[in-house]
């Protein structure tokens, strides 16, 4: 940095280009305004608003139950997860207790998405650094989820499986065997990960001490999910908050201390094994029984105010709704990881080149849809 | 002397990587997950729950299972579902009742999220695995989901 700020013979001078928002790297519409001195960062200034559908605002409008399909396309790669939130929040409220079944259920698909989710992000992260193998590879084992996703729930992203008291539907009888063909398989290709991308010397050296993040700026930026579990911060919901049928597995919370970019990645592919570990542990024994309790076809939370969190694939997700005693909430608020997650990125790449930006910004694993709501 | 044992670090850890692909290389056969698609159309069968579009099914007197009660119109998040419907004297009773019109169903409004399925108390409507929904104009994606001279199938009450 010093030596193109003080050359005599050439004057440095700061400048601004945009980046995004139709960006490869920024993995979907943001844009961010770059003042940058040579190849050196000296701001980020994220700009947001590109995909802003006030999905808030609609949730005013709806039906709870109407809600919860509305959450599919905020982090559309944890989807399950975001239902699940929605209806723990209006079961909570309802004091509703879903059966045995539902809880297992819910709680393999939700560690199915995360898993689907980071093999998605770990394509695309070697793709960002510039290894395009790695995207087949994430993509492939991504399609297994995918199809059981579809026999099971219908759709393979936007699912909405979740209802307010339980599941649309019970789960397809080939479920139990394909979840169990998929875990036989990725045991195998998960090694290769590691062989493929993470041992080798270009992709570490452009992740190695890259946009560290101290246990300090993570909590005070409300960083969660990986990213906060890489600088140190122990912030995995279901550990701490457990829900569904999360009190009743063993896993270990994935923590690292360097707080750079490699770690991140480090601990993403140790999140992998964990829900490989807790899909084991629940996939031979799903309780019998229904799948869903009856509601009331027009739902009424009582008067007050109710709070859930979650963790998704990316940190914690929190579902704050008010309501006054009508069909409808009165204020619904959804606190998403992404938007946390992309507050720090100005904090950790300022004096990195963009090379690292970009590969900063592959390991904080943003959704755009999540940010802007 | 660490310059060339990093030289020989890297080309050591490229090919680490580089066995990886090689192997899948060599077995490209074994395993190809890759389909065909627009060739491989008549052999092609999508999950039976998949959502590619609700359909309205008529049995062979062209009766449908459709009362008009409007569940599925209330439960949609986005108002795809539009019933018109009149109270009509039903040949059979003799006694004026609630017959649908028409069923109207704006595909380009769906969100697939599967609401109105769960909420008919009949069974009228569910999901055709059908994904191929380009068309050239967007008014071909209203459709009037009972066919023409159809009626409801005695004996189904809600």
């Amino acid at each position: 940095m010093e030596t193109t700020t003080n050359n005599s013979n050439f004057k440095s001078e700061e400048y601004f280009i945009n980046m995004g928002p139709q960006h490869p790297a920024t993995h979907g519409v943001l844009r961010l305004l770059l003042t940058i001195d040579g190849e050196i960062i000296k701001k980020v200034e994220p700009d947001l608003g590109y995909i802003h559908r006030s999905i808030e605002k609609m949730c005013e409008r709806d039906s709870y139950q109407q809600i919860v399909h509305l959450t599919d396309r905020m982090d559309y790669l944890s989807s399950h997860i975001n239902n699940e939130a929605v209806c723990l929040t209006v079961e909570n409220a309802l004091q509703i207790e879903v059966p045995d079944r539902v809880k297992v259920i819910r709680t393999i698909i939700g560690e199915l998405t995360r898993i689907a989710s980071h093999c998605l992000w770990w394509g695309v992260m070697g793709m960002d650094v510039g290894a395009l193998t790695t995207y087949f590879y994430g993509f492939r084992d991504r399609e297994m989820i995918n199809d059981i996703f579809e026999e099971t729930c219908g759709a393979r992203l936007t699912m909405n499986y979740n209802i307010p008291g339980g599941l649309m539907f019970d789960i397809h009888p080939n479920f139990v065997k394909r979840v169990k063909d998929f875990i036989a398989h990725f045991k195998t290709k998960l090694p290769e990960y590691d062989t493929l991308l993470t041992g080798n010397v270009i992709f570490q050296k452009r992740t190695k001490g890259v946009g560290i993040l101290t246990k300090e700026d993570a909590i005070s930026f409300g960083a969660s999910g990986p990213v906060g579990r890489a600088s140190g911060y122990s912030c995995d919901v279901r550990k701490h908050h457990p829900y569904s049928a999360l009190d009743r597995v063993t896993f270990n919370e994935a923590l690292k201390t360097e707080g750079d970019t490699f770690a991140r990645y480090q601990v993403r592919i140790q999140e992998m094994w964990e829900s490989l570990s807790i899909i084991e542990q629940l996939i031979d024994n799903i309780p019998e029984g229904d799948y869903k309790v009856a509601t009331n076809a027009v739902i009424k939370l009582p008067k007050g105010e109710y709070y859930q969190k979650v963790e998704t694939a990316r940190g914690e997700l929190g579902v704050y709704i008010i309501s006054t005693g009508t069909k409808n909430p009165y204020r619904v608020k959804f606190r998403s990881p992404g938007f946390s997650n992309l507050s720090l990125l100005s904090h950790i790449a300022v004096g990195g080149k963009i090379g690292d930006l970009v590969a900063t910004m592959a390991t904080l694993d943003i959704v755009v849809p999540d940010i802007d709501r | 002397m660490s310059y060339f044992s990093d030289i020989y670090k890297g080309i050591k850890t490229l090919l680490t990587g580089m066995s990886v692909t090689g192997k899948y290389f060599l077995n490209s056969r074994k395993g190809a997950i890759t389909q065909q698609y627009p060739d491989n159309r008549d052999s092609l069968k999508m999950f039976d729950r998949f959502r590619g579009e609700v359909v309205m099914p008529h049995d062979e007197n062209n009766e449908h299972r459709c009362t008009g009660c409007q569940k599925c119109e209330l439960a949609c998040p986005n108002g795809s579902i539009e019933i018109i419907w009149d109270r009509k004297v039903d040949p059979e009773t003799g006694k004026k009742k609630k017959m649908i019109e028409k069923h109207i169903y704006h595909l380009g409004m769906c969100t697939m999220c599967g609401l109105c399925i769960e909420a008919c108390p009949t069974d009228a409507i569910k999901w055709a695995q059908n994904f191929e929904n380009s068309v050239y104009d967007r008014s071909y994606l209203t459709r009037v989901l009972n066919k023409p001279g159809s009626r409801l199938k005695p004996g189904v009450e809600e």
